[in-house]
């Protein structure tokens, strides 16, 4: 079986069968694993979806769930279109948040709310930006692998923002490692409050306006990859780093431009959680989703529409995960991380398993096709 | 006074250190044979929740050494199907391990034993305990009993073997056949290919090795560390052994080193927790618990030293026709 015969199939196929294929082969495991510990998969379906998607109040946890992976499935997307693999996430998201903290804190009560939230957004981009940017200089002027930078700064990040609750940004004679809460100009609004301005009445959830911000993102990233001079260079980098040296492309620039984008995009985590949500800075707050963000890239196939539509699929498992698990007493919410996980595994590490047999089944519908004429 | 913080301090660095080293050698002989290993935190994790699962429903240690090197021997076989036998990522493979990992165990935990994905105590009888009992304490006033005594004697079986394993694996890749074979295929698979050796049965054999060691660091950190399993225990210990792993420079001696260095921070950042070091002022307890990372950060950037990776580590072979 030689390789290039065997894979040959329409891009529909590649691009749309396969990868619900995949996502297909990880839930059925993610059912038997329902099933092995003795709750009814189809059961927890039910509840998942109905608690997700079936009233106002699900659906804008799933959307603000959808939104910090939005901007985490980017940054992976970015990064690997400029041929590298951003596993940092996790640590650029926390620098983020401590970028609108610091901010908000700072700024928070001598400015406008018009005035603070823009730069509140900007602060997320720049730190963010600024934390992928020391792994991305190492790796193109020293050489250090990136996947290994940015999993060791993910640890720095964690210990920095612990330090800095600690010992600076939690008030006086607090016992909990968190800072104190912005002024109202410095959050995000939610979208029940301007719902409310309108008067309409919506459920109150933490879905707030950095949805908006982070359909701007996926816009943005279109525009960025396909349209513009700066992505096609840095996406040329990406598939031949080679060729496009020669092409008199700055291959070391590239990674930098590349990286910088991916940690701005995943900066932003901090304005949806840290401005919209929490109101403060908190311990852990990105929570794993700079990994779902590697899930969410893998699965939308590193596409901003993919992107949209995965990062809504773990906004439904999230949400869902949280009403199976008070529903179901031996459920809990921790398989949403195990379906993610496996969900990297088929649709990322193991993405091409089952392409020869499409890819077989696609010929011998062909042959049939051309016997009949 | 002296001679009772350099025995504890002493043996609480050996102690920090064993289920480093375990996991630092298993993801050496991995990555020797080429393929990277991101995934030691999660095969640890599973690991010390079977032991721990096992041990404490099974009431042997036997029954939950065996369940953890299983377990981890799975996930290392899962993690050669995916990228020695279909050529996927090996650093996605690795993530996904870690992800599955760390949810399947508190799934499965709290299904099991309904403790919030804790396991039951394992009785004090299955746990592994210190091959002596004569030196449990630091003695004042006696040099040989606190550090030759507590801090070197008193540890259990997992400890010795841990440094033993140094000296094994070392003898194993640099004076056996099927060690240096091993190494050849992470430096250069078409040659070991070419002499006729199967390159996936080399890789595969190598990830079964690493399941083995891993399966020894997890149950380590339930069977002797801790009495039970809690969520999320590892805590990172995968990658600071990775890290370890690296500033060692893929050798076996060099490994040790770090995670003897990697270890004595961590045994001392709670020591130095709140005390101020002459000419330095207190160090932040956070600040001695990145160390590693940022040692690990420097020396990949070249500034001490070069850090060489293995030739072909992280490529897929593809047999040419």
């Amino acid at each position: 079986m030689s390789n290039a015969q065997a894979f040959q199939m329409p891009r529909w196929m590649d691009l749309v069968l396969l990868p619900l294929w995949n996502l297909l082969v990880a839930l059925l495991v993610a059912g038997g694993v329902v099933l092995l510990i003795g709750e009814s998969p189809l059961q927890a379906l039910s509840i998942l979806l109905n608690g997700a998607l079936g009233n106002a109040r699900g659906l804008g946890y799933t959307l603000y769930y959808a939104t910090t992976f939005i901007f985490t499935g980017l940054a992976v997307a970015v990064a690997f279109h400029g041929g590298l693999f951003n596993i940092g996430g996790e640590g650029q998201a926390t620098f983020g948040g401590l970028g609108v903290a610091l901010l908000a804190l700072w700024l928070g009560h001598r400015l406008p709310a018009w005035l603070v939230l823009p730069l509140v957004v900007l602060a997320a981009a720049l730190f963010g930006m600024l934390w992928a940017a020391v792994p991305a200089y190492l790796q193109a002027w020293r050489g250090s692998h990136i996947v290994i930078t940015t999993i060791m700064f993910n640890f720095l990040a964690a210990s920095l923002n612990v330090y800095l609750l600690v010992n600076w940004l939690r008030p006086a004679g607090s016992m909990s490692v968190e800072s104190s809460n912005f002024a109202d100009g410095a959050r995000m609004p939610a979208l029940h409050q301007l719902a409310e301005k309108l008067g309409l009445e919506l459920p109150s959830s933490p879905l707030n306006l950095s949805l908006v911000l982070a359909l701007l993102a996926c816009w943005f990233v279109t525009w960025f990859l396909w349209k513009s001079r700066a992505g096609y260079a840095l996406r040329a980098v990406g598939s031949a780093p080679q060729a496009a040296h020669y092409a008199g492309m700055n291959p070391r620039l590239q990674v930098l431009i590349a990286m910088g984008i991916s940690g701005a995009l995943a900066g932003l985590v901090g304005v949806n959680e840290i401005s919209g949500v929490q109101g403060k800075l908190t311990l852990d707050f990105v929570a794993g989703a700079g990994f779902t963000g590697i899930a969410v890239s893998l699965m939308g196939r590193n596409h901003p529409l993919g992107i949209i539509l995965a990062s809504l699929l773990f906004g439904v498992l999230y949400q869902g995960g949280v009403e199976v698990s008070f529903e179901l007493p031996r459920f809990s919410r921790e398989m949403v991380v195990t379906v993610q996980g496996l969900i990297v595994l088929f649709a990322g590490a193991m993405a091409m398993v089952s392409a020869p047999m499409f890819a077989r089944l696609y010929a011998s519908f062909k042959r049939r096709e051309a016997a009949r004429g | 006074m002296d001679e009772v913080l350099i025995g504890s301090v002493l043996a609480s660095t050996l102690r920090v250190t064993t289920p480093l080293l375990l996991c630092a050698l298993a993801g050496l002989i991995s990555e020797r044979s080429g393929v990277i290993d991101i995934g030691l935190e999660g095969k640890m994790l599973f690991a010390a929740f079977a032991a721990a699962a096992a041990a404490s429903v099974g009431h042997s240690t036997a029954l939950g050494l065996v369940a953890a090197m299983l377990v981890a021997c799975l996930l290392s076989l899962l993690h050669g199907f995916a990228c020695v036998t279909h050529r996927g990522d090996q650093v996605v493979s690795g993530v996904a391990i870690n992800m599955v990992a760390a949810g399947l165990t508190v799934v499965l935990g709290i299904a099991w034993f309904a403790q919030g994905g804790q396991t039951p105590p394992i009785d004090a009888a299955v746990r592994l305990t210190g091959l002596s009992a004569a030196f449990a304490e630091p003695v004042e006033g006696s040099w040989w009993a606190s550090v030759i005594g507590h801090g070197l004697l008193s540890h259990n079986i997992l400890v010795y073997l841990a440094f033993a394993l140094v000296g094994g694996v070392w003898f194993f890749l640099e004076r056996t056949k099927p060690g240096l074979r091993l190494r050849a295929v992470g430096e250069n698979p078409a040659m070991v290919d070419a002499a006729g050796v199967s390159v996936p049965r080399l890789r595969y054999a190598a990830l079964l090795l690493n399941g083995l060691l891993c399966g020894l660091a997890g149950s380590y950190l339930t069977l002797a560390q801790n009495a039970n399993f809690s969520p999320n225990m590892t805590a990172g210990r995968g990658f600071i052994a990775l890290a370890a792993m690296i500033f060692g420079k893929w050798k076996p001696l060099p490994t040790m080193a770090a995670c003897l260095l990697f270890g004595f921070l961590d045994a001392a950042a709670i020591r130095l927790q709140g005390v101020a070091i002459p000419g330095v002022g207190e160090v932040p307890v956070q600040a001695i618990q990145a160390l590693p990372y940022l040692l690990t950060v420097v020396l990949l950037a070249g500034f001490i030293g070069q850090a060489l990776a293995p030739k072909a580590l992280g490529r897929p072979y593809i047999k040419e026709r």
